[in-house]
């Protein structure tokens, strides 16, 4: 089997996997629908008293709020991805088997990742954001590209939040309980990526350093594409950017924790 | 002779309501007693993951001050009356969460058929399940939102009056009674829908997050529908409008501030009644 089918194939994989569970699907749907309902009313509140508050309308703020309802599962803002089971792998020792298995180990997790996110882009995400466009007034382009461009930005979002949380994942061979990292990432996403308010509203220096930040890729980047308040090509690079980055770190400290750390188990 | 008969059997019905209920308590003090002591095992975890659940609820206070960095009031409230608002729900949550918050991993215990275990132990499986992984680190955000009620207090100048006085204690008790109903009746609902545990948030962390922003924010049917269908609003809106003096939400009557005692106990019998129901429609996974 060539490489990409291999790929190809964990990634069908990851999203076979997830659609299994419908109750929880169902579930999900309808906790983010409840959250969006309650976040939409204070950003109205918000812009009502503050019009043009970080260059968005009352309406593109809505968008934001539903937008972010729909891609908090796709990119596992709030952790909840598959770097549980790669940090559980670690703590007992099974990593070793995945170390010998001919397939490179992070393209293996980055492709069931992916297949994950797809499914919760559309498992997850379609409904709530639906929702959100039949009972509020929301800012959505008639214009295809601009879809097309904000379905890239949503793609690159998926990789740099894998890219992170392989990172976070990582932390286990050193650290054995992943608990504190994990709650450090949670926090971290949430913060910078938008989701507990958007990257733009946020004052001073403090907005400009959490826009510069590999986190404004998640939310606030796929969102300024679509609400047409950043160009795509910029939004890109940008993404691309941290996407690399954050996979050729991932790599070194793989290589590390390899080498000179021995694994657990008998 | 067949009333006194009678009489005396209802005596004794809630004889043993009683010590069932005595009993319960006292399994549930054990077992919390065991779980603190396994905390306590690791001190350093348990400081570390307190301080964690410290700022990841303080997280929501955080996006209220970024919110006020940029505007005045919100809904008409000034930031110490959100935070007033705030206060209370965290705290009346938060006991709830600390009591009872393990709840919510009941539907993996009857995934994975862990729940047969409690049900062969002498002792009420709802303290059993209610008092399982007791998390001490839930103090986190009781501290947290003590913190900011105090902040309120010192910011907005309450007019106190005996009134106002004895009603802090009575709300925040309340509150934390009508959150524990909300916590039983969707645990309750995994014994029905086990995968979908995660309805179960939209009503506790999502109740929570609703009521730390004010009444006016919202619209009139989701008001409604949290003080009539889910009385969430009993926790702190309706009675700290009466604190701070603020019109009622949806024109509601003076003395419905005091109603929240009343509240938390017939959501209770409810949550009770749809526990019950829950358990006896049990049919364990088998093996």
């Amino acid at each position: 089997m060539g490489s990409g089918r291999l790929y190809a194939a964990v990634a069908a994989g990851g999203f076979r996997r997830y659609a299994t569970y419908r109750a929880a699907t169902a579930a999900g749907v309808f906790t983010n629908t409840v959250f969006g309902l309650i976040l939409v009313y204070t950003y109205l509140a918000l812009w009502e008293a503050e019009p043009h508050l970080g260059g968005y309308d009352q309406a593109q703020a809505v968008t934001f709020v539903w937008l972010g309802q729909a891609l908090l599962s796709t990119l596992a803002i709030g952790g909840g991805g598959f770097e549980d089971e790669l940090m559980e792998r670690i703590r007992t020792g099974d990593i070793a088997v995945d170390l010998y298995r001919p397939a490179d180990l992070q393209l293996w997790w980055l492709a069931a990742d992916l297949g994950r996110a797809l499914f919760q882009l559309l498992g997850r995400g379609v409904v709530p954001f639906a929702f959100g466009a039949v009972f509020f007034p929301i800012a959505l382009p008639r214009e295809a590209s601009a879809w097309a461009a904000f379905l890239v930005a949503v793609l690159l979002a998926m990789v740099v939040s894998f890219g992170l949380r392989y990172l976070v994942a990582l932390s286990a061979f050193w650290l054995m309980d992943g608990t504190g990292v994990t709650q450090m990432a949670w926090l971290a996403g949430f913060f910078c990526s938008g989701m507990l308010l958007p990257l733009n509203v946020f004052p001073g220096a403090l907005g400009e350093v959490v826009r510069a930040l590999p986190w404004s890729s998640m939310l606030q980047a796929p969102a300024d594409v679509l609400l047409g308040e950043a160009g795509a090509p910029g939004t890109f690079a940008f993404q691309a950017g941290w996407a690399l980055a954050l996979l050729a770190l991932g790599r070194l400290v793989q290589s590390a924790a390899t080498r000179r750390v021995v694994v657990q188990g008998g | 002779m067949a009333e006194a008969g009678d009489a005396a059997e209802v005596t004794a019905g809630a004889a043993v309501r009683g010590g069932r209920v005595a009993e319960g308590l006292r399994a549930y003090r054990l077992i919390v007693a065991m779980w603190i002591r396994s905390t306590m095992a690791y001190r350093t975890s348990f400081v570390l993951t307190t301080l964690g659940n410290f700022a990841m609820t303080a997280l929501d206070f955080v996006a209220i001050l970024l919110m006020f960095s940029r505007v005045d009031a919100l809904g008409g409230y000034a930031l110490g009356e959100v935070a007033f608002l705030y206060g209370l729900t965290s705290l009346s949550f938060g006991i709830a969460d600390l009591a009872i918050g393990s709840m919510e991993r009941l539907g993996r215990r009857v995934r994975d058929g862990t729940l047969d275990t409690l049900l062969v132990r002498p002792a009420p499986v709802l303290a059993q399940v209610a008092a399982d992984r007791f998390g001490l680190r839930r103090l986190g955000r009781i501290t947290q939102g003590a913190l900011i009620l105090a902040y309120a207090l010192v910011t907005v100048g309450i007019d106190w009056t005996p009134g106002k006085l004895l009603l802090m204690p009575v709300m925040v008790v309340s509150g934390a009674g009508i959150f524990c109903a909300v916590f039983v009746a969707a645990a309750a609902f995994q014994f029905v829908a086990q995968d979908a545990a995660e309805v179960a948030n939209a009503f506790t962390y999502g109740g929570t997050t609703l009521l730390q922003y004010p009444p006016t924010v919202f619209a009139r049917e989701l008001v409604r529908g949290v003080t009539f269908v889910v009385p969430l609003a009993f926790v702190n809106w309706l009675p700290a409008s009466y604190v701070l003096e603020r019109p009622y939400p949806l024109d509601l009557p003076a003395w419905v501030a005091f109603a929240p005692p009343a509240v938390a106990v017939a959501c209770c019998a409810l949550a009770g009644l749809a526990w019950r129901a829950g358990l006896r429609s049990y049919r364990s996974t088998g093996s």
